[in-house]
Formats: structure tokens, sequence, C-alpha cells
């Protein structure tokens, strides 16, 4: 385990975004580091400085005195900071290479760079977030595009922490009703009819199962949607590739290891992160390299989230387009008729295409690009966006405790509707309660005794 | 004054933890002294009479299994037995016994008496005498000094007691007792933390007075079951009790006084069991009820004093009066004991290890009320452990300390010790957490191996339950075993409304449906040997639990594991980096002995207990 106990620095806004860069350093030497390498424009010396002041000044180079940037300078001593440690941040101006100079002093000034999550670690390891605010922060770190940022940012902010809250209590609920009967059977307690009781465990239940769908819905934010070209070969599949890639390319990763037959590349359309499987062109060959490649595409269209089958419009359709169509049928795909500027010899009333969007483009000419990534974003967030007014899970440790939780409240609905006894019914709430305290903190017998104190009567 | 006497053995106090201690101590072969403000109150009941309910009365046969005396005095005592939840499943079913208070006493002193190695002196200690971080002694009020290994502390609510009745307060251990007011500063000065704790009584009423004709009559079970492993039969005569009910004019006389009331007027400063609430609580706290219940309960067989349980306050004595003749069949009632309220000094048992020695004085031990609990039989399984782990230490074995899997009496210490507490502690089945573990008709199974070991339980006792262990063993192997025919069995599971058989079906598996319990078996294919309820009980919720016993085995297992990985005592907590000040403090008072205890300290963060586990880890490498 890495102990706090040296002074870390790290850029702290994303690489080759915005005009202004922070340089955070955090640790028992953050002041006196910053210190050596900030000269403050006014008399007041940032050693001496209140928490929560920023200062206005120059960085420089501590060895040359060398002015490297002009810079805002805010302190957070602590334990009222992110980390609770002493927290220097150093805005400053003028694009990445001054934002790296920056760093670069700071580190030859005696900070160490700090591991990916580091900031977030400490402030967990401080006991200032919680495990499951850590783990936001850490998505939040690692969210690749402004829609995940979005939901990580609901996360941090304590819509899901506000839901699990509501069904944390709900449980503790359930729990000291069962257990006032047991522990207290001569007091007079509103006997909750076991109809009543299972509706409660109904409703929780179904709570529980609604936030752990959003996992999966949530997923493509986290994961990016999976989107596979296919197509036999020249219909235009690398050229639809680039004109999509042309405007919106983030970044650009060859996975290594796959094949070079596949290709993934990332393009965010309007936040969304799609990762772009461009295939191998699929025929029938003797081949047996080819025949290996094409496996490999059939294998990406069956994995990925989303299809889009490119078709060469300038010609009849062939038996491998058939086939290829066959596939897709019943799958979520678009298919992109190419070549639209040229003489078009596919009819769009082929029994092939029914159910299926059609979209008429030329990848040469960039035409119908623009259509094509609004259907494939409208295909994939029709029901989503309905839907996310809500908190989204995006931890899968968090849907593996709401499920575990949702599955021992469906043992306990089993033991109401068997007529099972009532210290059994217990185990599976407890069990339940135990489950979500995994993400929300641990639900103590305390917790629930209060709670039994505090809605019942009890005092024999 | 010099030393008058050696004993190994010394416990201040005579209620339910002194003469458990005492008894324990003397029985494993040490030469032991009870010392009591007064010889005639020795065992005495000062609150409900009663024994039991639910937990209680698992604590209760523990201490039997182990070897203690308050389940087989509570059999001698007592005038009514209920097993209690009896419509929920064996688990927590509970006994609760009313028990005739004279008869109590006087059963447990008799005992005390006959006990060999076991000296009863009257005499107030006001000192305890210790140095080098060692127990030595006790000093009497009249100056006497006794020399002893070991000194176990029971001094219930005596600790600088103060009576409240209304706006009047006396300082006294119980009515119409003296307290105990020098072992206070005695027990700071050995470094121990105090605090302060209040109790309360309802009033004691004569019979004579009682329309008990407009109350509804409670009996208990016919025949009524034993607490004890070894009582075969209950020979007092069996009395019911009465409940009554509070009305809308009780509610508005203690509304109207409520500024008179102890509690309520600021006079007490000690924090009162929330379980327990006084009337006034009742109906300040839930205004919208518009009755609540009274039992009346016998104090016993010769007497005419009625317990009005479910009134306990510290309302003036003329409120006292008025509210309770509102109620329904007291109209004409006389109060023979006004109802108190009490504060008394406690030590927070944080301070304690796990065989309830005290971290700072090694051979003081502290059991029962003076560490935060309420409750005889919480007191009373203290003391016993008390007494035990005293006897253990002085013959230079280790403690004997019960996991929170195996007895109730685990979980009270382990919450003690670990968690502490700000108001009267009391044990609830809720804070176990392996409840379907810890019956009441198992009690035996978990510990009499133990109690043997130790040299406490009788070889009587032992062989019976040898005996009992071998023919359940027995019966769950012929259970498995043995199978029906479906047309041997099918007329019979449809005459119980449950699907027939087309296979041969085990007994095993007949026995685990619902519907079918252990007499359909003895009726179609019943065992060779006659095995009496008490076996076939315990075959049945054998069978019928299986599923859930083998998942809570599965969850002690894994605590075990937590709880096997030991911290060593001298670890230093303030080397941890990035550990809270808040959780910094409860380390270092708590001293937590293993990983396991570590986790279940409140406010225990992950990250602080993987830092302690990396902490261990290296002076493990490094040693």
């Amino acid at each position: 385990m890495n102990l706090p106990d040296d002074t870390i620095a790290a850029i702290s806004t994303p690489i080759g975004q915005g005009g202004i860069g922070i340089v955070r350093l955090s640790g028992p030497e953050a002041v006196a580091i910053a210190g050596k390498i900030f000269a403050p424009a006014g008399k007041r010396k940032l050693s001496s400085a209140r928490s929560f002041t920023v200062l206005y000044g120059r960085v420089v180079d501590p060895a040359g005195r060398q002015e490297i940037d002009e810079a805002l300078v805010t302190l957070m001593r602590g334990p009222r900071s992110y980390t609770r440690e002493d927290v220097v941040e150093i805005n400053c101006h003028g694009g990445m290479v001054a934002v790296r100079r920056v760093l670069d002093t700071a580190l030859s000034a005696g900070a160490r760079l700090a591991e990916p999550g580091e900031f977030t670690k400490r402030a967990f390891l401080n006991g200032r977030i919680s495990l499951a605010q850590a783990e936001a922060v850490m998505d939040l770190i690692s969210a690749r595009t402004e829609e995940s940022m979005r939901i990580a940012g609901e996360q941090l902010r304590g819509r899901l922490s506000g839901e699990l809250g509501r069904l944390r209590e709900s449980l503790v609920g359930l729990c000291a009703n069962v257990e006032a009967h047991i522990d207290f059977p001569e007091e007079e307690i509103e006997p909750e009819t076991i109809a009543e009781i299972a509706v409660r465990i109904a409703a929780v239940k179904a709570d529980l199962e609604r936030l752990s769908k959003t996992f999966d819905e949530a997923r493509f934010f986290r994961e990016g949607l999976s989107v596979a070209i296919v197509g036999r070969p020249n219909v235009g599949k690398s050229s639809l590739l680039n004109a999509l890639l042309k405007r919106d390319r983030a970044i650009v990763t060859e996975v290594p290891g796959t094949t070079r037959d596949t290709i993934e590349e990332y393009l965010n359309i309007e936040g969304l992160p799609v990762r772009i499987v461009d295939t191998a062109g699929i025929r029938h060959t003797d081949e047996a390299v080819e025949r290996e490649g094409i496996r490999r595409s059939l294998d990406a269209l069956d994995a990925a989230d989303y299809a889009v089958v490119v078709l060469d419009g300038s010609e009849p359709l062939r038996e491998e387009d058939l086939e290829l169509l066959k596939r897709v049928r019943e799958r979520t795909a678009v298919i992109a008729i190419n070549k639209s500027d040229l003489k078009q010899r596919i009819s769009r009333e082929e029994p092939v295409f029914q159910g299926k969007d059609l979209i008429g483009i030329s990848a040469a000419r960039g035409e119908g690009i623009e259509e094509l990534k609004s259907v494939l974003l409208q295909a994939n967030l029709r029901d989503w966006k309905e839907e996310r007014e809500g908190p989204v899970v995006t931890n899968i440790r968090h849907k593996q405790a709401l499920d575990k939780s949702a599955a021992a409240l469906g043992r306990a609905a089993g033991v109401l509707a068997s007529a099972g006894h009532l210290e059994l019914l217990a185990i599976e709430l407890r069990e339940a309660a135990d489950s979500l305290g995994e993400i929300t903190g641990a639900i103590t017998t305390d917790e629930i005794l209060n709670r039994i104190f505090a809605d019942f009567c009890i005092g024999k | 004054m010099g030393t008058l006497k050696k004993y190994d053995v010394l416990v201040i106090g005579g209620g339910h933890a002194g003469c458990e201690a005492a008894l324990a101590s003397a029985r494993m072969g040490l030469s032991t002294c009870l010392f009591t403000m007064n010889l005639d109150t020795i065992a005495q009941m000062s609150c409900n009479p009663a024994i039991g309910g639910l937990a209680k009365g698992h604590l209760v046969r523990e201490i039997d299994a182990l070897g203690g005396e308050m389940a087989k005095v509570t059999d001698r005592a007592g005038i009514q037995f209920r097993m209690l939840n009896k419509s929920k499943g064996p688990a927590v079913w509970s006994l609760r016994a009313q028990a005739d208070r004279v008869l109590y006493r006087l059963a447990m002193r008799s005992v005390i008496e006959d006990q060999e190695n076991l000296d009863i002196k009257q005499a107030t200690i006001e000192e305890i005498l210790a140095g080098g971080g060692n127990i030595k002694g006790v000093r009497t009020s009249l100056g006497a000094v006794y020399e002893a290994l070991c000194v176990i502390v029971t001094t219930g609510t005596f600790l600088k007691g103060l009576m409240h009745v209304g706006q009047e307060s006396f300082e006294a251990g119980r009515a119409g007792e003296f307290p105990s007011v020098g072992l206070s500063g005695s027990l700071a000065g050995l470094g121990l933390r105090l605090g302060r704790l209040k109790t309360g009584t309802p009033p004691r009423l004569d019979a004579r007075t009682i329309d008990f004709s407009k109350t509804d009559p409670q009996q208990g079970d016919d025949p009524p079951v034993p607490f004890s492993y070894s009582t075969t039969t209950i020979e007092n005569p069996q009395l019911p009790c009465f409940i009554t009910y509070t009305n809308s004019e009780t509610h508005r006389i203690i509304r109207e006084n409520i500024g008179l009331s102890a509690m309520y007027s600021g006079k007490i400063k000690g924090i009162g069991p929330r379980y327990c609430p006084s009337i006034e609580d009742k109906v300040v706290r839930f205004f919208d009820r518009d009755r609540h219940q009274v039992f009346l309960e016998p104090e016993g067989l010769r007497t005419k004093e009625y317990y009005a349980n479910g009134i306990s306050t510290s309302l003036p004595f003329e409120v006292q009066v008025d509210l309770v003749r509102t109620i329904p069949g007291l109209e004409q009632a006389e109060i023979m004991r006004p109802a108190y309220a009490i504060e008394y000094d406690f030590v927070f048992p944080t301070q304690l290890r796990h065989s309830l020695e005290t971290k700072a004085t090694g051979g003081l031990f502290l059991a029962g009320q003076i560490n935060g609990t309420s409750g005889y039989e919480e007191a009373a399984a203290q003391g016993l452990m008390a007494g035990i782990n005293a006897a253990l230490k002085i013959k230079g074995r280790g403690p004997l300390v019960l996991g929170r899997h195996e007895a109730y009496i685990g979980v009270l210490i382990d919450d003690l010790v670990t968690k502490g507490t700000n108001e009267p502690y009391r044990m609830f089945t809720s804070r176990a957490e392996y409840r379907l573990l810890l019956r009441h008709d198992n009690a035996d199974m978990r510990l009499m191996e133990k109690g043997r070991e130790i040299g406490l339980l009788g070889g009587e006792a032992y062989c019976r339950f040898v005996e009992k262990r071998e023919k359940v063993g027995a019966e769950m192997r012929r259970l498995r075993s043995s199978r029906l025919k479906p047309e041997a069995i099918n007329g019979a599971l449809r005459d119980l409304g449950t699907s027939p058989v087309s296979e041969d079906i085990s007994l095993e598996q007949l026995l685990k449906r619902p519907e079918v319990s252990y007499a359909l078996i003895r009726g179609h294919a019943p065992s060779v040997a006659e095995l009496g309820q008490e076996i076939e009980q315990q075959v049945e919720i054998q069978v019928k639990y299986e599923g859930y016993i083998a998942r809570q085995v599965e969850m002690a297992e894994r605590l075990k594991k937590l709880e096997g990985k030991q911290i060593p005592e001298d670890i230093d907590y303030r080397a941890l980096p990035g550990i809270s000040k808040e959780i910094l403090s409860k380390l270092e008072e708590i001293r937590p002995a293993n990983i396991g205890q570590a986790g279940r300290i409140q406010g225990m963060t992950p990250a602080a207990l993987s830092l302690i586990m990396v902490a261990v880890g290296k002076r493990k490498k490094t040693s």
C-alpha cells in the first residue's frame, strides 16, 4: 500500500483541452514546494497565506529564477481540502507546454509525480470520501467523454447516493419491523400484515432492480458503444470510417494483439463514445488466411452493440450481401448504401431491408455521414434518453451489490409466500441490508434497534 | 489493620453477577470470598420478579450449559413458566419465568452456603488495593484488608447510587439500601473511566386492593418447561399474571405533572434504557397511543405484593397514586413501594478484555451492571465468565472467550468490550448475527463440552448431554438412510394437504417439508429406541433449518478466519499514517485482539482496517 508520507503533484486538467491548466500538489510539503517555485506579486508569502485564499504571481524556476508563467495559486490547508492534506493548486495559462513546465519545476523542487487517481486514493485513505465516492471519482478520471462526465458527476454530487440512501432507509425499516416482532412478542406492536410486508419488499426489490439495470444502459457511456462496420470487400468500409473520423477523431487506438484485420477507432458523437470496428471484407474464399480474417470479422460483428452494413449502391446485391443482411436481420443495424453519387442499382424496396434504417451515403464525398451518425445515436439512445433523468449506476461493484440485495429480497418474498418463519425472513432481509451496505456503509444492528425504538413503543 | 486472610479470588457484590462469579471460582477449586453489604439481600431481584424472556432466556440456558446456577435456582423459585414466540420458529423461542423473589434469594443463598471453598462476609469494600499494574486485595470500611490474586467487582447500581422520586432524591444502592460511595473513587484511581447511567422501577401494589376481575389473566404453560437441563420437574404451584391498560385519563395526569418527573425536570443526568422507558416517556414520545399495557406480576407465593410492569416512573409519590388509580382494576390500589429512578456509576466496558479483566490492572475483573448492562441474566452471564476467567488465570490457563457464533454470552461480551455502550445494555436476539445457530434448545450442544473442559459442569449433567448427543446423531443418520415407499406415506401426505410422492422418499426429505412434523415420522417409521420429546424436537429443528444453518455456519467460518488474524497487543496505532483521530482514539482504548474485532469497532473504515493489516503484516515479516 502506498502510504501518503510524501508530496505528490500532477496536471489535474485534461490534456490538450481548454486554455487553463492546473497543476495540483498534495502532501505535507505542498506549501513549501509551491513556495519555492511561486513568486507572489503582492507582499503576502504563500507560506503565511490563509487557507482558501488565492494569490496572484509568477511561477519561476527556483534554480535560474527564470519566469515560466503567470499564475493564480490557490491554497487549501488540510484537513479542509480534497485529500485532507495541504493542497496547492497552480492555475496557469498558456497551453500544454507551459503547464508541463510548471509541473516539471514542481517535481524538481521536491514533489513526486502522482500516480493516476492518487489524489482520490489519498482522499479516501484519509477518510475524506467514501469508497462509493472514490470509485465515482475514479470513473470520472477515466471518463472518456462529456456524457460519462455528466453521469459520474451526478454520482459525485449525490443523486445516486440519495437514491441509495432512500433504499437503505427502506431496508432498515423492513428489518426493524420484522426484528421488533421477533424480539418484543409481548408488546402491542401494530401488526403489519404479511401482505403489507410483501408489498414493501416487492417495492424495494423493484427499485433495486431498476437501479441495477441502469448499469447496462449506461455501459456504453462508460465503455463506449461498439459499432461494427461490415460489408464485402471494396464496398467502401474504409472510406466510410475515414469519413466518420474526419471531424470527430478523438483518440485513435490500434488495439494490439487482436488482429491486423480488424481495427478499432474511437469517435465521439455528441458525447457518446463510439468504438468503431472496421472489419475485413466478407466474401466466399478458399484462401486460408483470408478465411481466418473473415471469421474474425463475423466474430466482431456478433460482439458489437450495433452494426453498419455497407453495400455498394452502384452494383446489384450479391449473394454475399444477402448472407450478411440475413445475419443482421435479428439485431440492431443500419444499412448504408454507399456510392450514392453513382447510378443506383439497388432498390430500397428489397424485402431483406425490411425493418431496418436505410441511408444513402457517399463516403468519398462525405455525403449522408451526418445522417448516419444521427441514426446511430437515435437507435441507441432513444430509450436511454427518456429514462436518464434518474440516477445511473456506473460502477460494477455497485451493480453487483444491488443485484445481491435484490436476490436476497427475492428469497425473502419466497419465505413469505411459503408462510415460512419470521426469523428466516429476517435472515434474508439482513442479507439484503448487508449487501446494500457494501455501497452505502454498513447497516448495523444498532441502527436497526434505533429504528425499532423510534417506531415502536417498546417497554414492558 | 494488617491482612486478615488471603484468598485466591474475592468477589465484591452478592447480586446475580457476584453469585455466579463466586460459585464458578469456588467450583473450579479456588479459595473464594464473596463480600456483600447485606447478607439478607444476596441474589435479590431488585427489579421485576421474572427471569428470561427473548435472548435473556437464551443467556440463562447458556449459563446452565457452562455449569452456572441461575437456571437451577429459577426452576426452584419459578411460579410461572412461558415459552415466548411459540408462533414463530424454534430459533427464536425463548423461555421466561416469573419467580418468587424470596424463594429465589433463599435458594441461591443456600447453594452458596453449601459451596466448598466459598466464604461469604457482610462488608462494605471501600478500596481496591493494587500495585505495579496488578491487583493486591481489598480494604473494607472497617479497615480490614483481604489479599487475593484476583478481585471481581460486581456492584450493580450501588456505585454512588442516587435514587429519585419526583423532586426528592436520596443516596441509595436500591430502595432502602445504602449506596457504595468509596469504591467509585478507588476504581477511578486505578485509571478506569466512569460514566453515569439511569434505570427505573414501577410501583409495587397491594393485591388486596386490586380488582383482578377487571384485568385479563395470563396463565403460564402447562406443563411448565424448566430452564435447566438438569431439572426434571417444576415443583412450585403456578400463578397467573394479569394484564390491564392505561387510558387517556392516566395520560392526562402524566402530562399535567410531567414537570415534576425527575426524568423531565433535568434532575437526572444518567442515560436510561430506551427499551424500558418510563411511563412518562411513553406518553410523551408516543402521544398518539391511547393506551399502554400494564402487567401485574406476583412477587411471590406468600406475599400480596404485585409488580406493576409497564409503569416505571420517577413522578412524585402522590402523582403515582393518582395515575395508578385511573387504571382499570387499580381504582382502589394501594402502593406498597413507590416507583423510583436510580442513577449510578458504571465503568466504560471498552476498558476490559474479552475475559472481563481490566486492561489497566491485572487480576481485576468487572462483571454485571457496573459494565453498563441491565438485567439479571446479562449480569449473571458476565459474573460466570469473570469467575471462570479469574480461576483460569490463577491456574495459568488462557481465558475462555466465547465467539459471537457460539453463544449470546459471546455476543454480549464482544459488544461491550468492542462497541461499549451509552445506555444500559440489554441483550436482544437481533444483536446476534448467527441467530439460527444460537438457539435456546441447543445451548447444551454449543457449550457443555466447554463447561466440562474447564471443570465447571458436573459429571451427571455432562453424561446426560453425551447420551442426548448420541441419540440425536443416531436418529439423524436413521432419517437419512431410511426410506418410505409412496404407498406407505401418500395417504398421510394427502391428509396434510401436501403433494404425494411417486418414488421412495427418505425420512429426512419427508421431515424437510413444512407441513410434516416429527409426529408423522413417529407414526409411520418409528425409531426403535424411545427418543422422548427433547430429542425429537432437536432432530426436527436440525432437519428443517438445515439449509439456513449451513449458510450461517459458512458465515461464522469466515468470521473465525478474521478472528484468527491476531493483532499484537503493543501495536503502535499512532505510527499508522492516515488514520483519523476518532478511529485512533478508539483503537487505542479498545486495543482489538484481532482483525475481526477491529472490523466491528464503530466508525472503522475499510481503509483503516487495511492499514492495520498492513502494519501487522509488516511486523510479522520483520520479526
